[in-house]
């Protein structure tokens, strides 16, 4: 019950969504430093995410595969393709969730409690469209470039992790991340990523610009921002690989 | 002159506003007293278009607001300001950015006609040297009256002030109740004001309603007030024992 309560009224916040910008100038503008907030400032804790992601893939792919028949440089290509297939853009988009997505929602909710979306509301502006557009586009547009610098980050952590530990050496990893490449992965990672961006976003704003109540009431809407989008990034993860890869 | 005509509202089943009209002159500042809970602020909301009512109309200038669409309100709503209870400035602009905002958003105005707009606006609530601070920076009076500030900057026809100056000391109270007056015969506004500040009442009160439990239990001017014989008014005019000896010695 409660849930199709949510389904709906989420349904009817993203219709909202869709409306002319009062003004085009002030929404690209909010586009630009939304691009800073919501991509650019992750890139570090996704550089570290990434590079342990992919040492810790290759050290446990060369331990799982003690096949003598399959050569020691297919190591190479189990580790660029789960990095690219799965890895990159669904963990990252979890790690992403928890940034941005905590961030939206209380920046969101706390404009509600303190009647700033009312003020909005008041002067003619739709709300969720100003407070919300620039966030969506911004994110569907960056989180790509993130996971793409994520997947060479991953490999090159995965290789030096290799080589290190003295598992792999280095000619033969990269011999295996170069060998049947499929660059439709690649594609299917990007579908999978601007998928997730647009939940992470949606969600969290929805959690945020329903908030009633006051500062309590905005740490709970923000981890239900978190939660509830870390779900649907596994969900529609499953989905699209069923949809697109079975 | 705004008019309510049969204004009711209820959450659920509760029913918060009922069969409330009233009017509203221009040039003066028309006060809505009650209680804490009594339905002010829900009231206030539902003149703005905030909230829906459930029936009843309200009339700007013999414009029948209520039966419009979002669409069709856009462009009323910039001949209307509202002062929230807590300010609502916006936390990522600073003092002169929220006070420029609305001109942004709906005027073609250079950056620089805008800014002077601006610092006329808040020359005009006595605020001068914060243009650049951030709304956390500020006191609860300043935010105040930048909220004024930025409500008048696009010249409303209406002004609304939701508790202007709860949580103010008494003196700045009056500053701000002034100051709210001033606007209203400068700019010949229809000023409606939620208050249950006793000072405003008396000081501002040209046109007063009393809302009790939802619905509306006197109305009348500050002239009347005191002499009047509701005993609801009596007792929400009259909480503190020491007013009341006071009034009885008179
Ligand atoms: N969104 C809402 N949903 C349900 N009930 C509400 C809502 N908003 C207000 N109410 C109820 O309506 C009643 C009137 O509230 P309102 O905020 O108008 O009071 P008020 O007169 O402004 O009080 P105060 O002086 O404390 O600001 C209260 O009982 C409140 O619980
Ligand atoms: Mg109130």
């Amino acid at each position: 019950m409660n849930y199709f309560f949510h389904l709906g009224r989420y349904w009817q916040f993203l219709r909202l969504l869709i409306n002319k910008p009062e003004k085009f100038s002030i929404y690209l503008k909010l586009f630009f430093r939304e691009m800073d907030a919501v991509g650019f400032s992750s890139l570090g804790i996704v550089a570290i995410t990434s590079i342990f992601m992919g040492a810790v893939i290759t050290i446990q792919t060369v331990y799982n595969l003690v096949n003598p028949l399959v050569p020691l440089w297919a190591v190479g290509v189990v580790t660029r393709d789960s990095i690219i297939i799965e890895f990159s853009p669904t963990m990252i988009s979890l790690v992403l969730a928890g940034k941005v997505g905590s961030s939206i929602a209380s920046e969101i909710g706390t404009m509600r409690v303190t009647e700033q979306i009312d003020a909005l509301e008041i002067m003619g502006i739709n709300s969720s469209g100003y407070l919300v557009l620039p966030k969506l586009f911004a994110a569907v547009l960056i989180f790509p470039f993130i996971v793409i610098i994520s997947m060479f980050l991953g490999i090159a952590g995965g290789w030096v992790a290799g080589d290190l530990s003295g598992v792999i050496s280095s000619a033969e990893f990269i011999r295996g991340a170069q060998d049947s490449f499929v660059p439709f992965n690649v594609t299917f990672a990007m579908i999978k990523t601007v998928t997730f961006g647009f939940l992470i976003v949606t969600i969290s704003a929805y959690q945020g610009f329903y908030t009633t109540g006051g500062a309590l009431e905005v740490g709970q809407s923000s981890t239900k921002a978190v939660v509830f989008s870390s779900i649907m990034i596994l969900v529609f993860d499953y989905i699209l690989t069923q949809l697109i890869l079975a | 002159m705004i008019e309510l005509k049969n204004i009711s509202k209820s959450f659920g089943s509760k029913a918060i506003l009922e069969n409330i009209s009233a009017g509203f002159e221009k040039g003066k500042t028309n006060l809505v007293i009650g209680g804490s809970g009594s339905g002010k602020t829900v009231l206030m909301k539902c003149m703005v278009g905030l909230l829906e009512v459930n029936s009843g109309e309200v009339f700007f200038d013999g414009r029948n607001f209520s039966s419009l669409s979002f669409k069709e309100r856009k462009p009323f709503r910039q001949e209307i300001g509202m002062v929230f209870q807590g300010g609502a400035l916006f936390d990522s602009l600073n003092v002169e950015r929220n006070v420029m905002f609305p001109l942004s958003m709906f005027t073609d105005m250079t950056d620089a006609e805008k800014r002077d707009r601006a610092n006329d606006c808040l020359k005009r609530v006595n605020l001068i040297n914060v243009t650049k601070l951030f709304p956390s920076e500020l006191s609860g009076g300043m935010k105040k009256r930048v909220a004024i500030a930025r409500a008048i900057s696009p010249t409303p026809k209406y002004l609304f002030f939701d508790e202007p100056n709860s949580g103010l000391d008494p003196q700045t109270a009056i500053l701000i109740d002034n100051l709210i007056k001033e606007i209203t015969e400068e700019y010949q506004t229809t000023t409606v004001i939620n208050t249950h500040d006793m000072n405003s009442v008396l000081e501002i009160g040209d046109k007063i309603i009393f809302l009790h439990e939802g619905k509306k239990w006197w109305e009348g001017s500050n002239r009347e007030i005191t002499a009047s014989n509701n005993n609801e008014l009596k007792n929400f005019i009259f909480a503190s024992k020491i007013l009341r000896e006071l009034m009885e010695k008179n």
